[in-house]
């Protein structure tokens, strides 16, 4: 997608006006969190599991070239193919080669936040081949042009009258008709993409695991469209980053369980599909052929560093429903292909700190994404991380770095602080005492638009304490 | 832990409570000496987190280096705000790499307690001997609940004021924008959110909202007042120390 790091104010500023996007955020909370908090009280031992997935997300990237190469082995030795993708251009472009291969015109997909990051549909439409998102949100989002807002919920940030307009304007069959039963539109969706599931040369999806005790790739899905999408077409193209490998089927398990917990509030997804090789003899259905493009796109680089927790992400959007910044903002005002908390570290880690470095500053570090992730991981210090480097690389403001020195060379002088605050206390509290707040305060314009800023009470703690003042 | 019988103890009033709501720190003397406790308040400015939270850590170090010297020495470092207490107990030692520095950090973080955790868990006090005729709703600074496991300490207090009814507010873990530097960087968003919090203190039908940090209550208090909600914005300290003469924080005073 294209990037707009850049303009996070300006986006958030859009967001917070767009009356419309402000009611759909709303849904976010009712739905997804409360579901959530739901599953996790009726499995007891739903923290032990969190920790047993981190335990062995963090023993896979502690090893995880010995895990590629063992996933690599079996896929090829149940018939399929593994290809290495070092960045977006490469991933893209093998994608494109087996496409050629196979003389593909229409390819359908299942959600995959890896092609979203490699941009991989603009790219097959320039090469005149047709990418058709087959689950519904992704689907909704590609009429209407947009990218995903959201990892599990693409769509989330429309209503039912916006998706009724994209079909209305989309689907021929429809003559301008706006439909506004969910059931009609789901049916109305249904029968469009069947034909293009039927149409379909080559089926691509994501992988939310590649195990390496079997070289299966796994999907989670709800809709079946991920199913469809590498079933029926000749062959199948399964997308993953690096960090998807887990050791065994077991191990899966383990954090399949925490995974759907997480996201929707469901013990599982609806569908949890395997894939292993293409369609074997005898078998009579199935692609003919399987690949598998393994990407790194900057991940092998976080290995080792003080960012590599961020691996062990298992695409739930927990903390993207759990952070009051993304409800009120929706995951457009991003400007990346992952937003929310868990964007705001992995975006600067794959994409650099100096497009990205408004993102670990979008947060209140409130913790809620730490609190709620089925990973553990400590999303907070990961943003505090980024905003260091920011910090080394001069990009903070610079009133910012400004004040914070200026406030750094009174608080470490005690003597001169308390002078300073004594005055200034003292000017603010005679100046806001009959009002008890200020309604406009010079520098502070920003907190006043909608607030007013409490005047101090007039002396300092400090000041009356050393006076000999006790309660 | 467990508590000397008169434990003695150094006041952390945090950089927002001296400056701005002075009576604040008094409540939590208060509250301390009544539970038995020496209280000492050493010469102190700020914990350094404004700059340790903006990815300024030689700033953060600066200002945190003098506390390190005027905290030793003592039972416990009590503080009346979460975040405060977070950074002292959690991001301090995270500031000092090695050296004697880094050894009175990890001291300075082993005693330093919230307010309301201290009186509960370490001093087991399980009421107050005070009285606020009204109802509270108690808002979870998410440093407090977060980082220092805030949660039913202070709301049990409470619960022992006379006269005060408790009622939970819708979303009360959730963050009111304020954040530090947050509600600097980024006022139109932090604004959005204190209504959203402003909206969800209005639905209790409560007349006080009471929260553990000075942070949190300014935004609070701030749109509450912009809004000309009568909903009146205290520390929790101020009403289990029974100070609530004072005007509410951004509350006039009558000339």
């Amino acid at each position: 997608m294209e990037r707009s790091a850049r303009a996070f104010t300006h986006n958030a500023h859009k967001a917070l006006a767009d009356d419309v996007l402000q009611d759909n955020l709303v849904k976010l909370k009712g739905n997804f969190l409360v579901r959530r908090e739901r599953a996790r009280d009726s499995l007891p031992e739903f923290d032990v599991l969190r920790d047993e997935a981190k335990a062995i997300k963090d023993h896979t990237l502690a090893h995880l070239d010995l895990y590629l190469e063992a996933f690599e082995a079996q896929v090829t030795a149940t018939g399929g193919q593994v290809h290495w993708a070092r960045d977006a251009a490469e991933a893209r472009a093998i994608v494109l080669e087996i496409c050629r291969a196979e003389g593909a015109r229409t390819v359908t997909k299942g959600k995959s936040m890896i092609a979203e990051e490699i941009a991989l549909n603009p790219y097959l439409e320039a090469h005149g081949i047709e990418p058709v998102e087959t689950d519904l949100g992704e689907y909704i989002i590609q009429l209407a042009n947009e990218p995903p807002s959201h990892i599990i919920a693409p769509a989330i940030h429309k209503n039912r009258q916006q998706v009724a307009e994209l079909f209305a304007d989309n689907h021929a069959h429809l003559d301008g008709r706006l439909l506004d039963d969910i059931d009609d539109m789901l049916a109305d969706a249904r029968k469009v993409l069947r034909e293009r599931f039927l149409k379909a040369d080559i089926g691509i999806t994501g992988a939310n695991f590649m195990v390496a005790e079997t070289g299966q790739t796994i999907i989670v899905t709800n809709e079946g469209n991920g199913d469809l999408t590498q079933l029926l077409p000749r062959v199948h193209i399964a997308l993953a980053s690096i960090e998807k490998a887990v050791p065994s089927l077991e191990d899966v398990t383990t954090i399949l369980r925490v995974l759907a917990r997480s996201a929707t509030g469901q013990e599982m997804a609806s569908y949890t599909t395997f894939s292993a090789g293409g369609r074997r003899d005898g078998e009579t259905d199935g692609p003919e052929a399987f690949h598998v493009v393994i990407v790194d796109n900057g991940r092998s680089a976080m290995l080792g560093s003080e960012v590599q927790d961020m691996l062990r992400c298992i695409r739930c959007g927990c903390c993207l429903n759990a952070c009051p910044v993304y409800g009120k903002l929706g995951g457009h005002v991003y400007g990346t292909t992952y937003s929310g908390p868990m964007g705001s570290v992995l975006s600067p880690s794959l994409f650099g700190i100096d497009e990205m470095h408004h993102l670990p500053n979008a947060s209140t570090l409130c913790g809620r994404c730490e609190d709620v992730c089925p990973m553990r991981i400590p999303i907070p210090r990961m943003l505090r991380y980024w905003r260091e480097r920011e910090t080394e690389r001069g990009l903070a403001p610079s009133t910012a770095r400004w004040g914070l020195n200026l406030w750094s060379a009174f608080a470490s002088r005690p003597t001169l602080y308390r002078r300073l605050m004594r005055i200034g206390v003292g000017v603010l509290g005679r100046l806001g005492r009959r009002h008890g707040g200020f309604a406009n305060l010079p520098l502070a314009g920003g907190w006043t638009r909608a607030r007013e800023m409490p005047a101090p009470e007039g002396q300092t703690f400090q000041d009356r304490w050393q006076r000999g003042e006790r309660p | 832990m467990t508590a000397t019988s008169t434990p003695h103890v150094a006041l952390f009033v945090s950089c927002l409570v001296d400056l701005m709501r002075p009576t604040v720190g008094f409540a939590a003397v208060k509250l301390l000496q009544d539970a038995g406790c020496t209280v000492d308040v050493p010469q102190q400015t700020c914990c350094g987190q404004p700059a340790y939270n903006s990815g300024d850590r030689d700033n953060a170090r600066k200002v945190a280096r003098g506390l390190l010297q005027q905290f030793q020495d003592y039972d416990y470092i009590i503080v009346p705000s979460g975040s405060c207490a977070g950074m002292l107990s959690h991001d301090l030692v995270d500031l000092f790499d090695d050296g004697d520095e880094a050894v009175l950090a990890a001291d300075v973080a082993a005693r330093t307690q919230e307010l309301t955790s201290f009186l509960v868990d370490i001093m087991g006090i399980n009421g107050v001997a005070a009285s606020y005729d009204g109802i509270v709703t108690y808002h979870d600074s998410c440093s407090s609940l977060r980082a220092m496991q805030v949660r039913d300490q202070p709301r049990r207090l409470l619960e022992s004021v006379n006269g005060l009814t408790l009622r939970e507010a819708q979303d009360h873990q959730v963050c009111c924008g304020f954040g530090g530097t947050f509600c600097v960087k980024y006022p139109a968003v932090s604004s959005a959110m204190a209504a959203d919090k402003a909206d969800r203190l209005a639905e209790t039908g409560a007349d006080t909202v009471v929260a553990g940090d000075l942070g949190c209550l300014m935004n609070i208090a701030g749109i509450l007042k912009r809004r000309r909600s009568p909903i009146r914005v205290r520390h929790v300290a101020e009403v289990l120390a029974g100070m609530t003469d004072t005007p509410a924080i951004g509350d006039g005073r009558p000339t």
